[in-house]
């Protein structure tokens, strides 16, 4: 049986995770790799890392960075964070990510999608979409949710899959950082327009939110950040609860 | 020495990467002289079966590949590419299992993308694991079982998660990227 994914995300600014705080078990919960390792041992699915200055001057620390994770972490990972050309992606693959999270660059220039598909195969492509309620209607942001552009949210994801997206990663501005939980409403809606994997992002408060998305939608994965960073989930909690309540985790 | 048969443009590193950490030597290579003379072989891959298939025959690699008696083992891609045929752009492959490659039906989310089980789990790649033990698996294509099958997983309906034919093993999912259990896997391998 294909089992829930539980993805840890991790912003990164110059070279150091920003959020991680109240870790007993590690030295220094700033460094990406310590943290990352943590969670690999702990039962995370696979991890997102997110580059939240990407800028051109740091992309050198970047791809380090990256490289030194490819070498420590034997699960999964996504890196994402300011993609906007192949070429950017080439560099990352080679580093050793599996995936790339492209958002706004393919909301400007659709076909880079199309390209980093055709070039490393659609499970390379994570294509991130960033949605909110406008008048009753569900819309694409961009740039972390501050920008409002004129895509209805159904219409793109499924553009994004025609275009070679592997999987989409929805997040709910809506819910985002309220820990009220997931926006079940639109995350089941994306998934019955689209039949690549979805995973649900925004909104995680409590172990019973993964239950929901789970349970209520058809999202294969859940990803969270700042519950999983206090400390205030843990990894193994979260899995422990989610097999009692006889949903499939690994 | 392990020989990882380079012939795509995929992230191919993560094997090399899972290697080193389990302090086994290995070079990236589609020299057929450095792949006949490796103690082991390891065909990875993620891609397009056909883009592959030619590059492996321009190479004269598939020749090589069927002249082997070490230990070689394919991993994804490397698995479907040692089929008979594939779905994927219609491509002959290299025969070396008596099954076919095809598209997953759209009756679930595809790409099978995340973490299963495999069951009917037979041979030594296997020693050390359970069949509760998940795998990670990323893939749109899958072999049929058959009587090469030495394990098979259940999406959507029941494929060859390996299969083994004489020195020539071959897994569906990711080893390299399948946490401890994976680890375990490419020990196994190792000790061939």
């Amino acid at each position: 049986m294909l089992k829930k994914r539980i993805i840890p995300c991790l912003d990164i600014q110059n070279g150091r995770t920003v959020k991680g705080i109240n870790f007993v078990d590690i030295r220094d919960a700033g460094d990406p790799i310590e943290l990352a390792k943590l969670y690999a041992d702990q039962g995370a699915d696979e991890l997102v890392f997110l580059d939240i200055t990407a800028t051109v001057e740091n992309r050198k620390t970047w791809i380090e960075l990256v490289k030194r994770i490819a070498r420590e972490i034997n699960i999964p990972f996504t890196v994402g964070g300011g993609i906007s050309s192949v070429e950017t992606v080439r560099e990352l693959v080679q580093a050793g990510a599996d995936k790339v999270s492209i958002n706004s660059a393919a909301v400007s220039r659709p076909e880079l999608i199309r390209e980093i598909s055709a070039e490393f195969g659609n499970q390379c492509v994570v294509a991130a979409v960033d949605t909110n309620l406008l008048d009753g209607a569900w819309m694409v942001y961009t740039h972390g949710g501050r920008n409002p552009t004129a895509l209805k949210t159904l219409d793109w994801v499924k553009q994004l899959e025609l275009l070679g997206a592997g999987e989409i990663l929805l997040t709910s501005m809506n819910t985002d950082g309220t820990k009220r939980g997931f926006d079940l409403n639109i995350t089941e809606q994306v998934c019955r327009t689209v039949n690549i994997p979805v995973i649900a992002s925004g909104g995680a408060g409590s172990v019973e939110d993964f239950k929901q998305v789970f349970t209520k939608t058809q999202a294969t994965g859940g990803l969270a950040a700042s519950i999983f960073h206090f400390g205030e989930i843990p990894v193994p909690a979260l899995k422990n609860y989610l097999k009692n309540e006889k949903i499939d985790i690994r | 020495m392990i020989a990882l048969v380079k012939y795509n443009a995929g992230n191919i590193a993560s094997v090399q990467n899972a290697l080193n950490r389990l302090g086994a030597e290995s070079i990236l290579t589609d020299d057929p002289n450095l792949i006949r003379t490796a103690d082991k072989v390891i065909f990875p891959g993620v891609g397009e079966a056909g883009t592959a298939m030619n590059y492996l025959k321009q190479q004269r690699l598939d020749e090589v590949i069927l002249s082997l008696n070490k230990p070689f083992l394919g991993i994804c891609l490397g698995l479907q590419l040692m089929c008979k045929s594939s779905e994927e752009g219609n491509t002959s492959c290299l025969g070396i299992f008596d099954t076919q490659v095809r598209c997953f039906p759209p009756q679930d989310k595809v790409p099978h993308m995340g973490w299963n089980n495999c069951i009917n789990q037979k041979g030594p790649l296997f020693g050390g694991i359970e069949t509760t033990d998940d795998m990670y698996y990323v893939h749109s294509f899958y072999a049929e079982p058959c009587l090469q099958t030495v394990a098979t997983c259940d999406y959507i309906l029941p494929f060859s998660a390996a299969l083994q034919q004489d020195n020539y093993y071959a897994v569906q999912f990711h080893p390299e990227k399948s946490g401890t259990v994976g680890q375990q896997m490419l020990q196994n391998f190792l000790n061939l």
